[in-house]
């Protein structure tokens, strides 16, 4: 009787390498959209290639992109978040009513982050505490924080911010690279590391997919979606500051309509609007793609609506590639 | 062979692209406006292009948001600086949010003015108004009396009785009065820049005051009421109803009569001043209290202590020019 050999067998964990997912994957496609914005750019305008002024450029996105990280987290854990820009509004509006009873640059960052979280807690607890639908919830908030901005506020503006604060919306850290890009770049890194090396970020991702099975499996849902209201209120007010250092004023209707430019970056980055599913690079490589369209664009003076109806393809297109991809191998 | 063919072609273009921007002597000046698709800009970038032809080594980049934001226009004029234009003349969306912006603009030299609605003195070198209170206040009733060569009563209905605008128009409106022999103002009454309000104190005027000649409206929600008012009351042809108003909520009434001619700022001018005050700039001008600066066919326009200017009378718009300019705004 021959001996049963046994033969270990190795199953991998992934049915494709590494490699070949890398191939595949949504960032690269990012990637590949990305370089050809740049070298169409590059060859359409003889200044986009100037240090400075890509650098000029950076402004176009950074501040959208710093509450994309957040919202991206929120989005893949199939909840959505439409007060941001409102969030915004308020922030400014309380940190120009600081100024004016006399507060300093430190009091005026820690009243704006206060301001933000304040937001994010009450759509947080709103959407957890009583179970509402975030579309309802942050569609009434984002009425409700610009509402308060203009009852400030009216038609009035704020101005006098001390030049200490105009550093962070005009300040550079070193040669061409502002403050902006750097906290962008930082925040890049940081969320990246959240969503994808911890276990509050597996929590995000098991709540998109399946928030039942989540719940049943000891993820702490309720917990996990306040933290990330508050998260995107937080980004909110850390860009109100910059944009309000930018503008070095502040009028209630800042930053209208930014809630759906963050939105389209989120999704252009590859994350699923219905959750589960979503990079942080991918994020980041949206918000790099969208900004030099707009630079690149703006050099070549083409009206805004242009810009609008080209993102609007890209957006259609990017979400519609993928499925045609899937349909088009599933019909071989 | 193709390959050799390419690379010459290639290399021709790139040649004739560099030569080209060498010998690139016109002067790049940027119309910039609140949004894009508004008739009044439309109308002031035409007469910004009349300038360009008219100076000739000069290309307007006629440009602006799609949404009338500060951040879209800030964004405009971050690209406009890259691209190294001469001069940016902006029409504001907020006087305080572009400083910044374009205070880097000036930094880089490139000449910044504003226009229609202006920037906060510390983000431009000048600005244009499209006229001033004495003007307007002498035009509004010059209007009247134009049309009264044999005097009479006119009335005044204004927007609110603390409206600061119409206030002082009717103040310096007062301060020339006595140049139109005749003419008595008899009343002053206050619509409050409703049409409804406005409606029934033209008609309270009409009622009270038999040989009233006259109504000045210096409010383009009065005048609009006002006329309307002395339609209903069968009044057309006894008394003429004008002051300042928009071309096409008026082309009817002066179609019908009831309004022989009203004025406005006129956007065409508006933008043809403002280029030629920036090529001016360009070529060397100072923008500084008392200067005087050149708006070619429109004469020059002198500076104030906050650098600012006005840049004509209003325009008369009666039944010869109104339906044009009905379509613009």
């Amino acid at each position: 009787m021959a001996e049963t050999q046994m033969v270990a067998r190795h199953i991998p964990d992934r049915l494709e390498g590494r490699g070949a997912r890398l191939v595949k994957s949504w960032e690269t496609l990012l990637v590949a959209v990305a370089l050809a914005i740049f070298l169409v750019n590059s060859f359409a305008s003889p200044y986009f290639l100037d240090p400075w002024n890509l650098s000029d450029a950076t402004f176009n996105f950074t501040e959208k992109a710093m509450i994309a990280f957040a919202m991206a987290l929120v989005i893949i854990s199939g909840e959505i978040d439409l007060s941001v820009a409102s969030v915004i509004a308020l922030t400014s509006t309380v940190m120009g009513y600081a100024v004016q009873l006399g507060f300093d640059t430190p009091a005026l960052v820690l009243i704006g982050l206060a301001t933000g979280l304040l937001c994010g807690a009450f759509n947080g607890l709103l959407v957890t505490g009583l179970g509402l639908p975030s579309i309802v919830v942050t569609i009434g908030t984002m009425s409700l924080f610009r509402g308060l901005s203009f009852v400030i506020l009216g038609d009035q503006a704020f101005t006098g911010y001390p030049a200490s604060f105009s550093w962070f919306g005009q300040g550079y850290v070193w040669w061409v690279f502002s403050f902006e890009f750097c906290l962008f770049l930082a925040l890049a890194i940081l969320y990246g590391v959240v969503l994808h090396k911890t276990n509050f970020g597996r929590a995000v991702y098991a709540i998109g997919n399946n928030q039942t099975a989540a719940l049943f499996s000891g993820v702490r849902v309720g917990r996990v979606k306040f933290v990330l209201f508050l998260l995107t209120g937080l980004m909110a007010a850390v860009a109100s500051i910059c944009l309000t250092a930018r503008l070095g004023s502040t009028r209630p209707s800042i930053a209208l309509g930014w809630e759906l430019e963050v939105v389209t970056m989120v999704v252009l980055g590859g994350v699923n609007i219905l959750g589960g599913s979503g990079t942080i690079p991918g994020v980041v490589l949206a918000a790099l793609i969208m900004g030099m369209v707009t630079f690149g664009f703006g050099l070549l003076n083409v009206p805004g609506i242009v810009m609008s109806i080209f993102i609007g393809l890209l957006l259609i297109s990017v979400i519609a590639l993928p499925i045609l991809y899937r349909r088009f191998r599933g019909s071989r | 062979m193709k390959i050799l063919k390419t690379l010459l072609v290639t290399a021709a273009v790139s040649v004739a692209l560099i030569a080209n921007t060498a010998q690139a002597e016109t002067k790049k000046i940027a119309l910039v406006v609140k949004a894009l698709g508004i008739g009044f800009f439309e109308a002031a970038n035409k007469g910004a292009q009349e300038a360009a032809k008219e100076l000739g080594d000069v290309e307007v980049i006629y440009t602006g948001p799609t949404t009338t934001t500060a951040e879209g226009q800030i964004e405009v004029i971050n690209s406009l600086i890259a691209q190294k234009v001469d001069a940016i003349a902006v029409s504001a969306n907020d006087t305080n949010a572009l400083v910044p912006a374009l205070k880097k603009a000036m930094d880089r030299g490139i000449k910044v003015i504003s226009w229609d609605s202006g920037v906060a003195p510390e983000g431009r070198s000048m600005h244009l108004n499209p006229s001033s209170n004495p003007l307007i206040g002498n035009m509004i009733i010059k209007l009247a009396a134009d049309n009264l060569p044999e005097g009479g009563d006119v009335a005044v209905l204004s927007a609110t009785a603390t409206s600061t605008n119409q206030n002082t128009w009717i103040a310096e409106m007062n301060k020339v009065l006595p140049n139109y022999k005749g003419i008595n103002v008899v009343a002053t009454v206050y619509g409050d820049d409703l049409a409804d309000k406005s409606y029934r104190e033209t008609q309270g005027l009409i009622q009270s005051h038999p040989n009233l000649k006259a109504i000045i409206a210096p409010t383009s929600v009065g005048i609009v009421a006002a006329a309307q008012a002395v339609t209903d009351a069968g009044k057309i042809g006894q008394i003429n109803v004008t002051g300042l108003g928009l071309p096409s909520e008026m082309a009817g009434h002066v179609k019908s009569g009831a309004s022989k001619s009203f004025a406005i700022w006129n956007p065409i001018d508006l933008g043809y001043s403002a280029t030629m005050i920036a090529y001016d700039l360009i070529g060397g001008a100072e923008a500084k209290p008392g200067a005087e600066l050149k708006m070619g066919r429109m004469g020059t326009v002198k500076l104030d202590d906050n650098n600012e200017g006005a840049m004509a009378d209003p325009f008369v718009y009666d039944a010869s020019n109104v339906e044009e300019f009905a379509k613009i705004f």
